[in-house]
């Protein structure tokens, strides 16, 4: 999250929280981490809808992909590395880019195409970026960006860092030809790329087993003679969190790269352009999923722990509330790019 | 607080949505999230949930109706409340920024590639081949591209054709240095050629007397008599050369004109030795092509290039420059449409020829546009009539105008 | 002055670059251990060790993007395609990675990369083997192409490129690697945007690179002196930058233009020329721009007609001899 956000909560936070002796299964993390995450992806999800509203509205243009649903992927993977790691994922960006800690305000500009955006307003929503943040996109050719990652975790193994990357990209991905010569490199190196599969079982609108010879998409690595494993709880955002730091400590010890899957429902269509259900998918299988949401299923780990109730949640949607209209105030009085910026960075002194 | 549902943008391509299916009914409460309503975009049927929570007081537009993007379908509100300015209210759809048409200042320099800055009298380009450099020099150098035949593709006027003429003008006023001050004046050695010109020129002006008598002629068929030649030889046959060739025909049947005045007699020459003039840097001379009632026009053309040529390369031995019977000037291609011309002596006369003209004829009644050029034939009186040199105009009007004759 | 050929001057900039910056490396098929397919990289896999001289597999699309996404991130890597051809392959990371990050991550992240290699056609390679792919790259903004047309240039230039903060794409010759040429003693670079004029002269301007350049437009140039045509022969040196000036200003002298390239005629580099040189020459050209290209045909195998399809030295003198009026 960034240090934006992480202001608002810390001006407005319930003060009668419990802080009292934190549950096993919740692998030491602090309270404090444990109310940032749940912040996080409600920040994450309350942000999407508010996309959601302003496509709608026609003031974001193009292509624009939701990450309802997949919140605890983000929040539990991002939550397992440091600021110094690398992330790069494909263009369903939103929710990881809030994850690293880019302010949600210029993620917001960025997607009206503002000047104030993360990209100057010449990315948009498929192309956030952050060197600061170690944020490396935003991409939008399916599986271009995974060559990249091995990319930059081969260069922190050049320089002797001890910095890991985590690469994420959708269940269509893993069928293209760079997926498979970046993990053949990566395995075959040693590069400390951790490659998350965010299986939401369908790309567009074909599922897995009719894109895909193997179902256990993990299984892939085998071919690549990768650790690799399987989350079937992707909703569970402790769960994440548990596979994920797993891998990138192997990683920082080995250098050895891993392939994480991790199984998942996006709530929204592929894109706005795209129908929530219907051709591909019943109504009733996204209600079903919706049972399984990752804030409600965090939720209940925390009040089972006693680090959160109704008055906790509410305070925590009055919290979000006021950031996600503070980004549209921003976003609204923020100007477009200037006509000169067409000119610029195209090519670096 | 009242808020008006609008039709939402459901595909970056959408422009107007059809409504498939309310899934609540006016009077139904709504809470936010909830599915409102089923659309059918041109990419596909999509839902709109609600965005605030209320009552769902009005539906606007009802299933199997038509909205554009951003218009109400319907109102949200409290239970209670006032909804009656809504639903008369008129919206503005907000705008998806469009990238703006840049370049709509598109270049207002629609005018033909053609255009030249000055000169319109240089009315050249419509109809003549003539490359973008050539034009240039042309324009700069004031010379009228029409009186130049190219040598190029297709009578296509070219660097090399323009030069020589470039050269012409210059060296007219080579010898004038940009530092002579207006009022000033220098003196300048009188070369050989020039105190010659010099001499025998005051000589004819003084001896003998001149009179001049001009014709106008249609040059239609001799431009398309040339062009016809042309395609039928790699050599370039200019219109001197057929004016040469014309002359001496002619000149045949006017042996009065081909002679010269010898005090008690007058001499007519059986052959037609006819010099042509040729300008150089500081004078003129005037080499002599022999016997061209025998000789055909390519040969004419082979030989006064190889004349031309050697002339200004001061080659030229006596005998090519003596001897003439008759003399063709031509400053034509210096855009001048006719002059008079001074007799060399000891010969009877001289044709002066000026340049092709493009202009209004009339013909069978009407007027067209056609292209006629003037010659002026300076006779020495002493031995030539006006009626003489008339009938010799005459002749040779009728021969250029029926250029078929030249062959016989 | 040092004489080297092609091939040692190339080794010699790689050479001096790693040596002198720490994050330059070398990658691609059998550079390290091999020796490079065309030696072009000669004994530095001894020198530099396995972690700078990378053999790769063949996976042009999985290591040209690990190049970028290292590039992105700090180091600056050469990445060797053993031919242009192959980088087809690699195209989606070339030209929507590499040529567009820095303009797409609104200035984050730039990409200091090289990709080099040997294009165009060699003998007897056919059709997937010869292309000559520069006006395909020199398309995309946010890529520079470098297309050296002997040692002395090659070494300043590959410098010069390994040094640039922009993804370069180096187009070298299979054919030329073993000529040989002076190279001056010592440091030197030659800057991108600054063409050649090889040889100076009045009556037509020839515009040429890379291996045509030497190969054939030099030796039309011999023969036409012989004709009494006085040639001005251009090696623009880099496709994109170009040194229009360079051009225009002989074009100004001459009035006459011929473009001599490798690559088919649609769309390929002479057209561009074309173009311009007409737009900002216009008042100075005498005759339509001539251009020599490849005929417009994949390239076939057998040796006659490989001869026949590209450039030679007969078309250029037709070429030259048209635009001057003559026959």
């Amino acid at each position: 999250m960034s240090e934006y956000s992480i202001n608002i909560l810390q001006r407005e936070m319930n003060q009668t929280i419990v802080k009292n002796n934190v549950r096993s299964d919740l692998f030491g993390l602090s309270s404090e981490i444990l109310h940032k995450w749940y912040d996080e992806m409600l920040l994450i999800r309350r942000f999407e809808e508010k996309c959601a509203q302003l496509y709608g509205m026609g003031k974001i243009g193009g292509f624009c992909h939701l990450y309802n649903g997949q919140e605890a992927i983000a929040t539990g993977s991002v939550g397992a590395i440091t600021p110094d790691d690398y992330v790069i994922t494909a263009y369903r960006d939103h929710g990881l880019a809030i994850s690293k800690g880019l302010d949600p305000r210029r993620i917001l500009a960025e997607l009206l195409g503002k000047s104030t955006g993360t990209t100057k307003g010449k990315g948009g929503s498929m192309h956030l970026f952050s060197r600061e943040k170690n944020f490396l996109g935003g991409h939008a050719i399916v599986g271009g960006h995974i060559p990249l990652a091995a990319g930059a975790a081969f260069a922190s193994k050049y320089l002797d860092e001890k910095r890991v990357c985590l690469c994420f990209m959708g269940d269509g991905a893993t069928n293209i030809g760079a997926f498979h010569e970046a993990l053949n490199l990566a395995s075959l190196w040693k590069l400390p790329v951790i490659y998350i599969i965010e299986n939401n079982k369908y790309g567009m609108g074909t599922a897995v087993d009719r894109a895909s010879a193997v179902d256990a998409l993990h299984l892939k690595a085998a071919a690549y003679n990768m650790r690799n494993q399987v989350i079937e709880e992707g909703h569970n955002v402790l769960k994440v969190y548990q596979s994920v730091k797993a891998a990138v400590d192997h990683a920082r010890r080995t250098y050895e790269p891993s392939l994480l899957e991790v199984q998942t429902f996006r709530y929204r269509g592929h894109s706005m352009s795209d129908p929530i259900h219907g051709l591909y998918r019943t109504k009733e299988e996204v209600e079903a999923q919706k049972k399984l949401d990752p804030l409600t299923m965090f939720a209940e780990i925390l009040t089972d722990a006693n680090l959160g109730s109704d008055s906790y949640f509410d305070a925590a949607e009055e919290r979000i509330k006021i950031i996600v209209d503070e980004c549209v105030a921003f976003t609204e009085n923020s100007p477009e790019p200037p006509p000169e910026e067409l000119y610029t960075d195209i090519y670096a002194e | 607080m009242a808020t008006k549902i609008l039709m939402p943008k459901l595909s970056d391509t959408m422009a107007e949505g059809v409504i498939l299916k309310w899934l609540k009914k006016e009077g139904e409460k709504v809470k936010q999230g909830e599915t409102l309503v089923e659309i059918e975009s041109d990419k596909a049927d999509m839902e709109l949930e609600a965005y605030d929570s209320g009552v769902l007081r009005k539906i606007l537009v009802h299933e199997g109706g038509k909205a554009g993007i951003g218009a109400p379908i319907g109102i949200i509100a409290g239970v209670n409340e006032d909804i009656a300015g809504l639903v008369n209210e008129t919206i503005t759809i907000p705008e998806k920024p469009q990238i703006k048409e840049a370049a709509n200042e598109e270049s207002k320099t629609l005018l033909p590639s053609l255009s030249q800055p000055g000169s319109p009298s240089i009315a050249t380009d419509n109809h003549v081949k003539a490359s973008p450099l050539a034009k240039r020099l042309a324009i700069e150098n004031k010379i009228e591209l029409r009186r130049i035949s190219g040598t190029g593709p297709q009578g296509r006027i070219i660097k090399r054709d323009i030069e020589p003429l470039i050269d012409g003008n210059k060296t007219i006023s080579a010898k004038v240095p940009a530092s002579i001050i207006p009022g000033g004046h220098r003196d300048l050695e009188l070369s050989l050629i020039r105190k010659t010109i010099a001499k025998r020129m005051q000589e004819s002006k003084q001896t003998v007397p001149h009179f001049y008598v001009t014709v106008e002629i249609d040059m239609d068929p001799a431009m398309s008599f040339r062009d016809q030649l042309n395609t039928a030889t790699d050599s370039k046959i200019s219109f001197t050369d057929i004016l040469v060739k014309a002359a001496a025909s002619t000149l045949m049947h006017h042996l009065n004109i081909n002679a010269t005045y010898l005090g008690n007699t007058v001499r007519q020459f059986g052959e037609a030795h006819i010099a042509v003039a040729v300008a150089l840097d500081d004078g003129l001379v005037t080499p002599v092509l022999r016997n061209c009632e025998q000789k055909t026009i390519l040969q004419i053309n082979a030989e006064l290039h190889d004349l031309a040529e050697r002339a200004r390369s001061r080659k030229l031995k006596p005998e090519e420059y003596q001897g003439a019977t008759f003399t063709i000037s031509n400053l034509g291609m210096f855009g001048v449409e006719d002059f008079v011309a001074i007799v060399n002596p000891p010969e009877g006369a001289i044709l002066a020829v000026g340049s092709i003209v493009e202009k209004p004829v009339v013909r069978k009644g009407q007027i067209v546009i056609g292209h006629t050029m003037k010659v002026t034939l300076s006779s020495d009186h002493r031995i030539i009539d006006g009626a003489v040199a008339a009938r010799f105009l005459q002749d040779l009007k009728i021969l250029l105008e029926n250029t078929v004759s030249l062959l016989l | 002055m040092p004489v080297v050929s092609y091939r040692e001057a190339l080794n010699q900039a790689m050479d001096e670059e790693m040596a002198r910056d720490e994050r330059v490396f070398l990658m691609g098929e059998e550079v390290a251990q091999y020796n490079g397919a065309y030696k072009v990289s000669q004994g530095l896999l001894a020198k530099y060790g396995p972690k700078r001289i990378i053999d790769t597999p063949i996976a042009e699309a999985g290591f040209a993007g690990i190049g970028i996404g290292s590039a992105m991130v700090g180091l600056r890597p050469i990445v060797e395609f053993m031919s242009w051809n192959f980088s087809l392959v690699a195209f989606d990371q070339i030209v929507n990675n590499a040529a567009k990050m820095l303009s797409m991550s609104g200035g984050n992240f730039n990409v200091p990369i090289v990709f080099r290699g040997p294009g165009g056609a060699a003998h007897n390679l056919a059709a997937t083997h010869s292309q000559a792919l520069e006006s395909l790259y020199a398309h995309f903004p946010g890529l520079k192409v470098v297309m050296p047309s002997n040692p002395r240039d090659a070494k300043g230039l590959l410098k010069t490129a390994i040094r640039d903060n922009n993804p370069v794409i180096f187009i070298e010759s299979e054919v030329m690697y073993g000529e040989k040429g002076e190279i001056p003693e010592g440091e030197y670079t030659i800057p991108f945007g600054s063409g050649e004029i090889v040889r100076e002269g009045k009556d037509v301007t020839i515009v040429s690179w890379s291996k045509i350049l030497q190969h054939i437009a030099t030796k039309a140039v011999s023969r036409l002196v012989e004709e009494d045509i006085s040639v001005e022969l251009i090696d623009p040196r880099t496709i994109r930058p170009m040194d229009w000036e360079l051009i225009y200003n002989s074009v100004k002298k001459t009035n006459r233009l011929v473009i001599v390239e490798e690559g088919w005629p649609f769309a390929g580099v002479g057209a561009q020329i074309s173009h311009e040189v007409s737009n900002h020459c216009f008042d100075f050209l005498d005759a339509p721009i001539e251009r020599v290209t490849q005929e417009d045909v994949p390239l076939p195998y057998a040796h006659n007609l490989e001869v026949a399809s590209l450039p030679n030295i007969q078309k250029v003198i037709r070429a030259v001899r048209k635009v001057m009026y003559l026959d």
